[in-house]
């Protein structure tokens, strides 16, 4: 707490009142007033004030709700209601020496950081192995995340970004696929995990999205799972992922106390190519 | 930087050393651009001359699928009746049909609106406008709206991709056009006296030039509401239903940057064309308070 006191006094002097502090912050800043000539804090750093933030919210909440797809606006809607949670996180991060770690290094996920081929290489059952395959089943790419533009001070701002960049470890390690319901199941145990108002969201609103059967699925399988998971297991933000490749990944869910999920991954849209050790290790994985 | 140049502009500094400073801040001053031949400005940034052109055309290539839903959501429908006045003042069609070159008016707003003047008040279906505009994707939007209408395929419309500043002489002949319309084009171009040349060029004695397009506005609480409403809404109106805040930057900040009406009249009538007095409804009508504002000017 103290830290993030002192934290926030040097801050204040150069930067304009976050939103939604605690009363102890929110007296420190309450006289500073945001101008939208504010000097970006990093580069894609946009300054909004409390108005735009608010109007950003919203109308980020109601395209994302009318276009899933339109990702830049999941991720504007995540940045304008992060609210008190980031410096929670932080706090989170700071209490463990692996998350401490992160803080202090600021490793970015991205195609030019990590080394697929090495994780190629690496023998089943470790977490690199696994994370490789489930990119190559899902076809996403650790390149899509948008950068974090609305956050004022820079060290959430990378821990926005650290979020955005793990949540596809989150949907690997729980075996989970990248259809809508297994985003909500991620979702909902990100909330439970975390404490993101936006996966609140998400978790509120995205199933009106989905049909019954599908809602019927989510509600009684994965739901029940996310939120006992995400609440007994340690806090995922604070995992350095990228010095665990080795690691066994029974080992590394034990660890972190994740439980098996119910998950199940859509039977694929055309006929692909099976590769035959691949899919039989998943299933070993799965059924533990 | 900022704070200097920012001081610098409120005292009393000789012109040429203001000029010399500006090459060195990387934010344009609020004064004109147009002594210095070698760069302009692209919204608050000062580019080279050369490469404006190219940065619009990102511009324009980025926004021209959504151009009219953000015209409709960023102006609130106003856009419309800006419109919709700037052609019923100029009543074609009221002495015979005309030939119309309607530049920079690619999704064919302007274009549209003639046609229908002509053929509803005046039952003139001779009237034809020539769309021109520098940007094909513009133009296509334009191409595939006039196909819900009766004139696609006729001879009354027809879309070409050219240069404002610089139309082609075999296909835009001297003195061949009685109205030449450019309604939010202009503040885009280059250079604004190369387009005004080129539409006195193109018009015949006697034809009307009539431009629309953001203004300045004096009214100062007006202006204020304005710059609040321009600089805080609108970028994340782009955000939000296109995905692109920075096109939308860029357009409220080059309204910033167009000369104000008496400055816009001058120069119209240093091209040749006739205005009248400067004063609002002489050489410009202003429509809500400056937002927007019409300049027309005759041949002689």
């Amino acid at each position: 707490m103290s830290t993030s006191v002192l934290r926030t006094r040097c801050l204040a002097s150069h930067r304009a009142s976050l939103p939604l502090l605690n009363p102890l912050q929110a007296h420190i800043v309450s006289n500073k007033k945001r101008s939208i000539n504010t000097q970006p804090a990093y580069p894609g750093h946009i300054p909004l004030t409390a108005f735009q933030n608010a109007f950003l919210a919203v109308g980020s909440a109601v395209m994302s709700l009318a276009d899933p797809y339109r990702a830049d606006m999941v991720a504007a809607l995540g940045e304008t209601t992060a609210g008190p949670a980031l410096p929670r996180l932080r706090d989170i991060m700071l209490q463990s020496p692996e998350g401490t770690r992160i803080l202090r290094e600021r490793p970015r996920i991205n195609t030019s950081t990590v080394d697929m081929q090495a994780l190629a290489r690496l023998p089943e059952g470790t977490f690199g192995r696994m994370y490789i395959t489930w990119l190559e089943r899902t076809g996403v790419t650790p390149d899509s995340r948008d950068p974090v533009h609305y956050i004022d001070d820079p060290e959430l701002a990378y821990v926005m970004q650290r979020y955005r960049e793990c949540h596809d470890f989150y949907h690997c390690i729980n075996n989970f696929s990248v259809n809508v319901e297994s985003e909500l199941a991620i979702k909902y145990f990100e909330f439970a995990n975390l404490g993101l108002p936006l996966a609140a969201l998400s978790a509120l609103f995205g199933p009106l999205r989905l049909n019954q059967k599908k809602r019927q699925r989510l509600f009684s399988e994965y739901v029940p799972w996310a939120l006992k998971c995400g609440s007994t297991a340690r806090c995922l933000i604070t995992v350095y992922w990228e010095k665990r490749w080795e690691q066994d990944v029974v080992e590394m869910k034990k660890e972190l106390g994740l439980l098996d999920s119910p998950a199940r991954w859509p039977k694929p849209k055309s006929p692909q190519p099976v590769d035959l050790q691949a899919s039989s290790a998943e299933n070993v994985l799965g059924s533990r | 930087m900022q704070t200097l140049s920012g001081s610098l502009r409120r005292s009393v500094v000789s012109r040429h050393v203001y000029s010399a400073l500006r090459y060195t801040s990387s934010q344009a001053s609020s004064s004109s651009n147009q002594n210095n031949p070698k760069t302009t400005s692209f919204g608050f940034q000062t580019v080279p001359e050369d490469a404006k052109e190219g940065l619009v055309k990102n511009v324009f290539d980025s926004v021209a699928s959504k151009y009219d839903l953000m015209n409709d959501a960023t102006s609130l429908g106003v856009h419309r009746l800006w419109k919709d006045q700037f052609v019923a003042d100029l009543k074609p069609g009221r002495n015979g049909s005309l030939r119309c070159i309607d530049v920079a008016g690619g999704t064919g707003d302007i274009a549209l609106r003639i046609l229908d003047y002509a053929r509803e008040k005046y039952a003139d279906r001779e009237t034809t406008v020539e769309i021109v505009d520098i940007n094909a994707q513009m133009l296509k939007e334009g191409y595939r709206r006039f196909k819900q209408t009766m004139y696609h395929n006729t001879p009354q419309v027809s879309f070409h991709e050219a240069n404002a500043q610089e139309l082609p002489s075999e296909k835009f002949v001297d003195n061949s056009y009685d109205l030449y319309t450019i309604a939010f084009g202009i503040r885009n171009c280059t250079s604004i006296p190369a387009v005004l040349k080129e539409a006195h060029r193109v018009l015949k004695p006697g034809g009307t030039f009539a431009c629309l397009e953001f203004s300045k506005v004096n009214n100062p609480v007006l202006s204020t509401l304005y710059d609040q409403y321009s600089f805080s809404i609108i970028p994340l109106l782009g955000t939000i239903l296109a995905g692109d805040r920075s096109s939308y930057q860029y357009l409220v900040e080059s309204i910033r940057k167009f000369p104000p009406q008496p400055e816009f009249a001058q120069m119209i009538r240093d091209t040749g064309f006739r205005t009248g007095t400067d004063v609002d409804g002489g050489a410009w009508t202003e429509l809500w308070g400056g937002v927007a504002c019409i300049h027309t000017g005759v041949k002689l």
